[in-house]
């Protein structure tokens, strides 16, 4: 226990410095993969017959391939054409992967609101975009929050993988730490705590996110 | 009645409508005139609801013309907006805004739509729900209200817009029967003030208490039509004595 709380504090400034890294790079995937998966959930939902093929073939593709296969085809790809740091490279990655599984994920949501108030809506004459935005989307989110928060947690341990394409994010850097000492168990039990309080100042975000949003559903203050 | 005097607020010639193979409606004319209340009866799947959906287009129709207050329902997304900002329409189910409150879902479609200020469209809705009887309850989320008040806010929302006509699809069809009487009082009143309505109910007792007419759907078509002690009491059609039959037998 006093080794292990030795090299735990030896290392925790390099931890530190991934966590950042590992954080950055989750979120700019993240809010990429939001609007590509807006966009996709769109085109699932579009009146276009080919449009939704195309939004069906993506999904499809994305789901039934490993993550680090994407991760290398867009690394390798990419670097071919232009040059990319292994930052936007590996966020890219994510958000490619990411994309697909919050399309399915909006896609649910807005399908369950009641068609009757979209129809509410449109009766008192707001436009298909008012609708969209004062009605739809709002109820979307509250009902996919939650579903939504846990593919945060997914993406956030996910982001791990980008280690294979260079970048110094935590997993690496437990990796790295296992190297030097001769002490994997502990390398990788130390880089464990910092994904777990990571994943669970996210689920706290999202549970206030969720109560914040559900003041509708509480019973009426006294 | 003064029918040839006032001008129709709507107008409906030809209406067709088919779902599939099933022509549900099969040439309806049908003038609606100011201040006048028109309910529409008829056994289910006569197209009653079907009809009221057309007028604001929330059901296209597959040939024939509707008229809204002068002007003719349009097919083109704006003109459709326009439109129907000028007719209330009541839910069977209600379908107020779960995530707004009351004054909220009273007052999201004056500002949206009408471009009314923040302080204008409260007013209104504050004045609104007075009248409905729930001027206490513009903070509370549609949740926590009863069936009969949240079908009174969605009254009260629809009045908001000032319509030129009302229309009510079965609006006390999902209420508890001690909470009808709520609904309909509000109705009643509103149909005394002049108000222009089309109901599609199961209430005798409303339509023959509250409204000029009665128009009896049957088979795509109008059975019978007239003031409701002539169609309720003296139906001369077969359709009309086989429908009211019925309803005595409950």
């Amino acid at each position: 226990m006093q080794d292990f709380l030795e090299l735990f504090a030896e290392y925790a400034p390099l931890f530190v410095d991934a966590t950042w890294v590992t954080l950055r790079l989750t979120a700019a995937a993240l809010l990429m993969a939001m609007v590509g998966g807006a966009l996709v959930a769109a085109l699932a939902m579009s009146r276009v017959r080919p449009l939704r093929w195309l939004a069906t073939a993506y999904i499809g593709l994305v789901r039934g391939t490993p993550l680090i296969t994407q991760i290398f085809i867009i690394y390798f790809g990419l670097v071919a054409i232009v040059t990319l740091p292994a930052f936007w490279a590996g966020a890219l990655a994510l958000a490619f992967h990411n994309s697909a599984y919050i399309a399915e994920i909006f896609r649910s949501g807005f399908q369950a609101v009641p068609r009757g108030l979209t129809e509410a809506a449109r009766s008192l004459g707001m436009s298909r975009a008012k609708t969209l935005k004062r009605v739809q989307a709002p109820l979307a989110l509250r009902t996919t929050l939650p579903v939504l928060g846990n593919q945060y947690i997914i993406a956030v341990k996910d982001s791990s993988l980008v280690s294979f394409i260079g970048m110094t994010e935590l997993f690496q850097t437990s990796r790295n730490m296992a190297a030097s000492t001769y002490e994997p168990l502990t390398a990788y039990i130390v880089v464990a705590i910092y994904y777990l309080v990571i994943v669970l100042a996210l689920t706290a975000l999202v549970s206030w996110l969720e109560h914040r949003l559900s003041a509708h559903r509480r019973p009426a203050a006294a | 009645m003064s029918e040839q005097t006032t001008r129709p607020v709507v107008r409906m010639r030809g209406i067709v409508k088919r779902f599939g193979g099933t022509t549900v409606l099969d040439g309806i004319d049908l003038d609606v005139h100011e201040g006048e209340v028109v309910t529409l009866i008829g056994p289910s799947g006569a197209g009653k609801s079907t009809l009221l959906r057309c007028v604001n287009g929330l059901e296209r129709i597959d040939s024939g013309t509707i008229e809204v207050d002068g002007e003719q329902l349009s097919s083109t997304e704006k003109g459709l907006n326009h439109l129907r900002s000028r007719i209330g329409m009541v839910f069977q189910s209600f379908n107020l805004f779960p995530h707004m409150t009351v004054m909220d879902n009273l007052t999201v479609a004056q500002r949206e739509v009408l471009g009314r200020s923040s302080d204008e469209a409260r007013q209104r809705g504050a004045a609104l729900l007075e009248r409905v009887g729930l001027g206490n309850r513009a903070d509370a989320y549609p949740d926590h209200l009863s069936g009969g008040q949240q079908q009174r806010v969605a009254i009260a929302r629809a009045l908001a817009m000032d319509p030129a006509v009302m229309l009510f699809d079965e609006p006390t069809s999902a209420l508890d029967p001690e909470l009808v009487g709520e609904v309909l009082d509000v109705m009643r009143t509103l149909a005394d003030e002049g108000m222009t309505m089309m109901v599609v109910t199961h209430e005798m007792r409303f339509a023959r208490r509250a409204a000029d007419r009665v128009v009896l759907l049957a088979d795509g078509g109008i059975a019978e039509q007239g003031p409701p002690e002539q169609v309720l009491d003296h139906p001369t059609s077969d359709r009309g004595r086989a429908f009211l039959q019925q309803l005595a037998e409950h």
